[in-house]
């Protein structure tokens, strides 16, 4: 026999249940059909066999891994990922001391200055990225300038470049990369730089003692925030490679599109995936030994 | 008497229209513990801030040993500070913390290990070495703070509301524990605080500051007994003032007649104050003044009679020992020692 109050107790608890599922209701419903139910499909078609035109055939395969280390392949994730890199060191030397200024800002133009930033958002990405190719081409406004004032004597094949896609990439995530840094300067105490320099360190070792190690957690994830979009994109590696310079992103949008190889598509987009885990377990572990919660807490 | 460390000579400092120090003129000794007091905004952290090195003071100079501290950098001062949030690096061990100034003197391992490992012993903090400030409670945490600006034995020791983010008991433990490391690392300390029963219990002398001006520099008993203006009379203690016109016998208040003190031949207007201790509950034949008790107060060993004089503003503190004997609406008489009346001219 249960008492009355283990019976209260109990609908309570129901109750709560109801109540937490109404709110978290919307968010499991948007994971599930969003998230969960497409990466089980990506996931399970890794295992097929392709389907004549496109979709799969219900047969358990392992060829479509075997594929990914043909050199072809390999060459095109390295390109990507050395791409990709490149963008995110850039994007870095930037980034990081573009939010440091502006963290370092009167509050009131900090504002205007992360509105900036932010700013080229407003426009559609793929009208910005030809607006690039505008720039870039042999009669755009770069040559024409650099050989009006004689620098050079003939325009330069800055277009369809690797060089370009990197650019355009920068340009398109810089912003991802600022926004992280710029709250975890901002949120440091400045007292830490002061006692630094207290203690006896010159501006330059407070800085790479206090300053850079307490930012690291909200650097990384710029970091995350750029290589990850660069190494996937494949508007920039199109519009401003000109296809000579095919990203994973291509190779992922090729099979699913034109090839018509749905498996392996889907492993190359596994990849990522598993890449892009990797990276933030990487970010969440540094970050959890520099805010020391770590063993004993 | 131990000799001048630090030379504070008519430093001003003006942020746009505010100005938060007005021609400080400040001698420290060797060895001494020394505070700054005074209510929030009085510029007492600016004061500090000029010491470390934060602030460059619009004039004025600043010697340390002889020596002209405003010429160098705040990184080359041999003066640490304690920073009233502790300001502990999260993301070192209390050892790195402490480790992290001697490391900036360029010394050897071995010798960063020893002189970490004894400063840790001094403050009791040897079986915490390894942890984050985050695993550790308020008051481990000011005593990290403590440690990793006493072991650079810095010839000035700044502590900035030190004991102010923690809880009453604590508080009281770390008052002494402070005075005893003082005592033992033998570094002169200048700490700031608002709090005047702290700067009482602690400080050698103390500097009594007001919106950027020093009020008084003076030995706690001196403060007390002697202040030199109304603002350090009123801000250390309880006091009672009354305003008149001084004569030899003591200070003439309009509607209260003459009340007596012992201050020689003087003059003019003047303000007399008398402590709440020094006055006394007397018969009708002796009273100076009688008034009504509008409150009393028991705080334990002594307590605190409000009473309203006619003629008379501000109600009359009076303690006495044990609980009081009179009551609400009681009419008592009030006589006093002249010797311990004060005469005030400011």
């Amino acid at each position: 026999m249960t008492s009355p109050a283990a019976q209260g107790r109990g609908a309570g608890r129901r109750r709560a249940l109801g109540a937490r599922f109404v709110f978290l209701g919307p968010g499991l419903f948007y994971v599930t059909v969003f998230m969960a139910i497409p990466m089980l499909l990506v996931l399970s078609y890794a295992f097929l066999k392709r389907g004549r035109f496109g979709g799969v055939k219900m047969e358990f395969t392992l060829d479509n891994f075997h594929r990914v280390i043909e050199s072809v392949y390999v060459s095109v994730i390295g390109n990507s990922i050395l791409i990709a890199a490149i963008t995110t060191i850039l994007a870095l030397l930037i980034g990081y001391p573009t939010a440091y200024a502006i963290a370092r800002l009167p509050r009131k133009w900090r504002n205007l200055a992360l509105v900036l930033v932010v700013l080229p958002f407003w426009t559609n990405f793929l009208i910005r990225t030809y607006a690039w190719i505008l720039l870039l081409n042999s009669e755009g406004p770069l040559n024409k300038g650099l050989t009006a004032v004689g620098i050079l004597h003939e325009p330069l094949d800055l277009l369809y470049t690797r060089g370009a896609v990197i650019a355009g990439l920068l340009y398109a995530y810089l912003p991802l990369m600022i926004l992280p840094i710029y709250a975890s300067v901002e949120r440091l105490d400045n007292s830490l730089i002061e006692a630094a320099t207290n203690l006896g360190a010159s501006r330059a070792r407070a800085f790479f003692t206090v300053t850079l190690p307490l930012t690291l957690p909200g650097t990384m994830i710029g970091a995350i925030f750029v290589f990850v979009p660069s190494l996937g994109n494949f508007i920039v590696p199109e519009l401003l490679g000109g296809g000579k310079t095919v990203m994973i992103g291509n190779l992922i949008r090729d099979q699913f599109l034109k090839a018509r190889d749905w498996p392996f598509g889907a492993v190359l987009a596994l990849i990522m995936v598993a890449l892009l885990i990797l990276l933030f377990a990487g970010q969440a572990a540094i970050s959890r030994r520099i805010n020391g919660r770590g063993r004993h807490a | 008497m131990n000799q001048n460390l630090l030379s504070i000579t008519g430093v001003s400092k003006n942020f746009g229209d505010v100005t938060a120090l007005d021609d400080v003129s400040i001698e420290i000794r060797e060895n001494e513990f020394f505070a700054l007091l005074g209510p929030s905004g009085c510029g007492k952290t600016t004061l500090l801030r000029v010491l470390a090195g934060f602030e460059d003071p619009d004039t004025g100079s600043v010697t340390l040993g002889g020596q002209n501290l405003l010429s160098l950098p705040p990184n080359k001062r041999p003066i640490n500070l304690m920073f009233q949030s502790y300001a502990l690096f999260p993301h070192m061990s209390v050892e790195k913390n402490v480790a992290y100034g001697l490391q900036r003197e360029g010394l050897g391992k071995d010798e960063i290990r020893d002189r970490v490992a004894d400063v840790l012993t001094t403050v009791g903090l040897t079986d915490k070495a390894s942890r984050r400030p985050a695993q550790l409670s308020g008051g481990q945490r000011q005593r990290v703070a403590l440690a990793r600006a006493i072991v650079k034995r810095p010839q000035l020791l700044l502590l900035d509301e030190p004991l102010s983010a923690l809880d009453r008991k604590v508080r009281a433990e770390m008052q002494l524990e402070l005075k005893r490391l003082q005592h033992e690392v033998g570094i002169t300390f200048v700490v700031v605080t608002h709090d005047q029963d702290e700067a009482m219990s602690m400080a050698d002398r103390i500097a009594v500051m007001s919106e950027g001006v020093v009020k008084q520099v003076a030995s706690p008993v001196d403060l007390y007994s002697r202040p030199d203006n109304l603002f350090v009379a009123d801000f250390i203690g309880s006091s009672n003032a009354f305003r008149g016109v001084a004569s030899e016998a003591g200070v003439q208040v309009d509607g209260l007649g003459l009340l007596p003190g012992t201050f020689g031949a003087s003059s003019g207007e003047a303000t007399l104050i008398i402590r709440p201790e020094d006055m006394r509950l007397v018969d009708q034949d002796q009273a100076v003044l009688a008034g009504t008790v509008v409150d009393t107060q028991f705080t334990g060993g002594s307590s605190t009679i409000a009473l309203s004089i006619a003629g008379h503003s501000s109600p009359v503190l009076v303690s006495c020992q044990g609980s009081a004997s009179v009551t609400r609406g009681d009419t008592v008489h009030l006589a006093w020692d002249p010797s311990r009346a004060i005469k005030l001219t400011k």
